[in-house]
């Protein structure tokens, strides 16, 4: 259950380029045809569903305030937690590497139309990010940083996705000079964070208020089909005065 | 001539107004949508992008003849991270409040593509005085978008600026509130962000029209 919660948390609610803006940079560079965005896109996941378990574990056993402590008790009062930074960005871009030796060996043809944009994934902010917020956030277990990393991942594919095809489609309407190209494309993505607000209620509260929540909402059907007969009947009486 | 020629001079001011980082090269936005709900965190922010642009291009610029090119992504990377490494603890030292309001927006100063952008395209190229006015040049014009943007949305969403109630108090309905103003808490929403930096450069390319782009 509780995978399912992050997982479409980090997809809608926390989304990487609307709510906190991760990303973006790359989100607007390359976003002008749909085919590239979907292979960065696709990239963003892949790169985030490894580096962000890789670096949990790395936190965890390494960086963490006593994390050392597996070698030896002695070790326990030492906190590492300043290099983070450095550490996970050198797992990223080892990370990125092993991603551009793969697309090359494997498809040519995303490789070429990805071009210097696959390089800079290693200085993607939502990669980046996405360790740093797993870190903040405080993330439980190996299996739940998986699913923080495919979510995010996710949610910044669908992100691009839609900022793509909205710009091919409005290569054919009339945007004031000054607003073409970057301008106009700001804003949409304004009013798409301002759409991506309404789901933060998706989720809100906790358990306990949606036990008890349950039971007037079975008490709710029950009215809701008494009205729908009683409407039925209402709307085949008017039929009837209207054939009379 | 003083301490600048005038090739120098142009690096400093060229990236304030017709080559901005973020509305013209389209370089580090993240970070500069992110934190500017208040004004002296969006300070803070471009106070501490400058410092590490402008000794990073330093030391990029030091190091270019050294570096083997296939690598230098990685040395580039280790180059800012340690930069920005000082930067958080000096952060956590003495304004540990700011800190925690930045959270995780200080370490992503290192993926911060204007800082990558300007060693890849100049730094590698250019010697260190040369390279430091450019990192000087394209700080202080990002930190110009940074603070307008912060500006706009502490003194339209919360009626602050710093922290001091400019606009009277909206509890006792003194100055402009005792008219019947309202602050628009939607400014301090992430999406407005977005919206205020288009309408920026929607002024600015109105203002210089060699600058609109074909759609």
């Amino acid at each position: 259950m509780e995978h399912i919660e992050l997982f479409f948390k980090s997809i809608f609610i926390d989304n990487m380029v609307f709510a906190t803006f991760l990303g973006m940079c790359s989100y607007l560079a390359v976003s002008k045809k749909v085919s590239t965005a979907v292979g960065l896109g696709a990239a963003v996941i892949f790169v985030l569903a490894v580096t962000v378990p890789l670096n949990w574990l790395l936190d965890q056993y390494i960086l963490k305030e006593g994390a050392l402590v597996w070698l030896g008790p002695e070790y326990a009062e030492y906190d590492l937690s300043f290099l983070s930074f450095i550490m996970f960005i050198a797992t990223i871009a080892t990370m990125v590497q092993l991603v551009e030796i793969i697309v090359e060996k494997f498809s040519p043809s995303l490789y070429n139309s990805l071009g210097i944009f696959l390089p800079l994934i290693a200085v993607n902010c939502a990669i980046l990010g996405g360790s740093l917020f797993m870190q903040s956030r405080e993330i439980p277990s190996l299996g739940l940083a998986f699913t923080y990393g495919i979510g995010s991942g996710i949610g910044w594919f669908l992100a691009i996705l839609a900022i793509a095809a909205i710009r091919e489609k409005i290569r054919y309407s009339s945007v004031p000079p000054a607003l073409r190209g970057l301008g106009i494309t700001f804003i949409i993505t304004g009013l798409m964070a301002i759409g991506f607000m309404s789901f933060g209620g998706m989720l809100t509260g906790g358990d306990d208020e949606k036990k008890e929540e349950k039971k007037p909402a079975v008490e709710a059907k029950v009215e809701k089909e008494e009205v729908k007969e009683t409407a039925n009947k209402v709307v085949a009486k008017n039929t009837n005065t209207n054939q009379e | 001539m003083g301490l600048l020629s005038k090739k120098d001079a142009v690096l400093i001011t060229d990236p304030l107004l017709d080559n901005n980082p973020i509305t013209i090269q389209v370089l580090g936005i993240c970070s500069a949508l992110a934190i500017t709900a208040e004004l002296k965190a969006s300070i803070v922010m471009a106070v501490s992008v400058m410092f590490v642009l402008g000794l990073g291009n330093v030391v990029i610029s030091l190091m270019r003849n050294i570096i083997p090119s296939k690598i230098r992504i990685i040395v580039q990377l280790v180059v800012v991270a340690t930069l920005v490494i000082i930067v958080d603890l000096v952060l956590k030292a003495f304004a540990y409040e700011l800190s925690k309001t930045l959270s995780v927006f200080v370490g992503l100063i290192i993926t911060n593509c204007i800082i990558m952008g300007r060693f890849e395209a100049f730094a590698l190229g250019n010697g260190p005085w040369r390279s430091f006015l450019d990192g000087i040049g394209n700080a202080v014009g990002y930190g110009l978008i940074l603070v307008a943007v912060g500006f706009f949305r502490e003194l339209l969403g919360s009626g602050t600026l710093l922290g001091f109630k400019v606009l009277g108090d909206p509890i006792e309905k003194t100055g402009l509130y005792a008219i019947g103003y309202e602050n628009n808490g939607f400014m301090l929403l992430s999406p407005m962000a977005l919206i205020v930096v288009g309408i920026i450069i929607w002024v600015q390319r109105t203002k210089n029209k060699s600058l609109i782009e074909e759609n």
